[in-house]
């Protein structure tokens, strides 16, 4: 308000602009208020995806119910983060195709923050969600076989792995010419994506030639490292796999989605 | 600062098309520029590069004194934006629109919506403060846009094509809105495509077509200089329209124009039109249609360019 009689300042400094990031973070947030089917797609989706595995597949795939939610329920989360992630690209769009976008750099704001407040208010839905899975899990009957620090460790690396993940929703969102477009990119990119892995079933039982993308697929890993860390078993390589995944996507990705973004506005 | 605004040579290319071929401009501070011209003229894009949206492939600009590339975090303290482009967040309610700004601008929350409320009073949407946008009229939405820019208390404000869309009663209300952040000593530049809106609220304006300024002036010498009135005759017999063209085309300096067996002249000398009666009456000339009207965009464009705008 004092812009009018100071002389302006000629630079933001990055106390204001992380301010900006989380005023902007909770504008995404606040929006899922007025729009409540986004909060049932990333609540109520990922649960039904739970009870439909594990009580309509999991006695066939893994002879008890219960066994299999063991098995699944870190998989489960892992895929649900891949979709929420989608968040981002979606809402970007939204931003740049409505026009409000415009509006936000037309502000003396810092020129990244809109898209980390995207980013920071996809960690807190990334955060609910998981939180929300594992509730779930557990009244179902599923056991952390490990302590509490893995369970935050495994939390951890889902929301990096996540914000990597973020790299190429920024880039779908830039450059779909509309959200649906976005929209029909996470189906028919992520489903594949998410369900050729080990998620659902074990690896072994797939053809050789599928066991090979699958044994690759950062979903697999990341399921992997999860499993891991929340029932139990090898933790070091999936882990170290999974970062490394992490710093690949971003390493390709963030550089491309920046470009595109430049060449957008 | 004589100038709140001042362009000089703009110059912005997307691919093959040249939406700015050189742009001048100078608006003074306090005052209101209309930059007038049809769809694709290079309006959005003068604003975009004005607002720090766009960098220009040549020439330069200023606001407020600081240079929109250069300095343009200063510039971005300075300006209001609204427009067809910079738009409110439909998920939000009116007050979390304005409250969001705000905080972005660094207002404390408290300050913020009271801030916002105010604004909301004033643009008489206070009813619908707590409803998401997505529920607003579109004359609702356009007052809304209207307040967010006024927000930082902007020193100059951008309008882009305000009024586009809105039944005109909205479009006389944002007029009256407009022309009251004037009395309050704001800088405008207001794109259009309707001349009556220039007319309305412009001091000067500015005619652009195909990404150059063409003419600029007051409203007044815009109109003497391209016929503020247009003559149209329309012959009952279309084997006269011939002789109705010779007899008007001695009456007035523009060359008439023929479309659908009716000739078209712009005047500037209310003389013309009674003069031109008795000459055609002299002739045996019977007229089934005689109109004089106030000049459409399309024709002003006409007399300054020697072209139609291409949209109609």
């Amino acid at each position: 308000m004092a812009t009018a009689t100071l002389a302006p300042a000629p630079r933001v400094n990055p106390i204001q602009g992380l301010r900006q990031t989380l005023t902007l973070a909770w504008r995404t947030l606040v929006q899922v208020r007025h729009n409540p089917f986004e909060l049932l797609d990333f609540s109520i989706q990922p649960i039904m995806f739970l009870l439909l595995f594990t009580f309509v597949f999991g006695g066939a795939i893994y002879g008890s119910p219960g066994d299999y939610l063991t098995f699944a329920l870190p998989g489960i989360i892992v895929m649900n983060m891949v979709f929420v992630t989608m968040y981002v690209g979606l809402g970007l769009n939204t931003d740049l195709t409505k026009g409000v976008f415009d509006r936000l750099r037309s502000l003396p704001i810092a020129r990244w923050a809109p898209l980390t407040g995207r980013i920071t208010a996809d960690l807190v839905k990334q955060a609910w969600s998981v939180a929300l899975l594992l509730g779930v899990g557990m009244i179902l009957g599923f056991r952390v076989g490990t302590n509490a620090m893995a369970v935050f460790a495994a939390l951890a690396l889902l929301l990096v792995f996540a914000l990597a993940f973020s790299w190429i929703s920024v880039l779908v969102g830039v450059i779909a010419k509309d959200p649906e477009k976005v929209q029909v990119f996470s189906f028919t990119a992520l489903f594949p994506l998410t369900f050729v892995s080990n998620v659902f079933v074990p690896t072994e039982t797939m053809p050789g030639w599928l066991q090979a993308f699958v044994k690759v697929n950062p979903v697999t890993i990341l399921s992997e490292a999860t499993r891991g860390l929340l029932v139990g078993g090898p933790v070091a390589r999936p882990v170290a796999g999974s970062l490394l995944w992490a710093a690949i996507i971003v390493g390709v990705f963030a550089p491309i989605a920046v470009w595109a973004f430049r060449r957008r506005v | 600062m004589n100038h709140a605004i001042w362009a000089e040579g703009l110059v912005r290319r997307f691919g093959e098309t040249t939406a700015l071929a050189g742009v001048d401009l100078a608006v003074r501070t306090g005052s209101v520029l209309g930059l007038l011209g049809p769809n694709g003229a290079g309006k959005t894009t003068a604003v975009r590069v004005l607002a720090t949206l766009l960098q220009p492939d040549g020439g330069h600009a200023t606001v407020g004194g600081y240079d929109v590339v250069k300095q343009a975090h200063q510039v971005r303290q300075l300006i209001g934006l609204t427009g067809q482009f910079a738009s409110v967040d439909e998920n939000l309610t009116g007050v979390e629109n304005l409250v969001l700004i705000g905080r972005l601008l660094g207002i404390p929350k408290v300050d913020a919506k009271r801030r916002g409320r105010e604004l909301l009073t004033e643009f008489r949407i206070d009813d619908a403060a707590d409803r998401a946008v997505k529920t607003y009229s579109g004359g609702m939405r356009r007052r809304l846009d209207l307040a967010a820019s006024l927000v930082g208390r902007p020193q100059v404000l951008f309008l882009d094509e305000p009024t586009t869309g809105l039944d005109p009663v909205g479009r006389v209300e944002l007029w009256d809105l407009v022309r009251s952040m004037v009395a309050g000593g704001v800088t405008v530049l207001l794109t259009t495509q309707y001349l009556d809106e220039a007319d309305q609220l412009a001091d000067e304006i500015a005619v652009i077509d195909h990404g150059r300024v063409i003419a600029t002036g007051t409203p007044d010498e815009l109109k003497a200089k391209t016929g503020a009135q247009t003559l149209a005759l329309r012959p009952a017999d279309p084997a006269d329209l011939a002789t109705v063209v010779t007899i008007v085309g001695e009456l007035t300096t523009s060359e008439p124009e023929t479309t659908n067996g009716t000739v078209m002249v712009p005047i500037t000398d209310p003389a013309v039109m009674p003069a031109a009666v008795r000459r055609l009456d002299d002739a045996g000339v019977t007229l089934s249609e005689l109109e004089l009207r106030r000049s459409s965009l399309d024709e002003v464009f006409l007399s300054l360019t020697g072209h139609r705008t291409e949209e109609s």
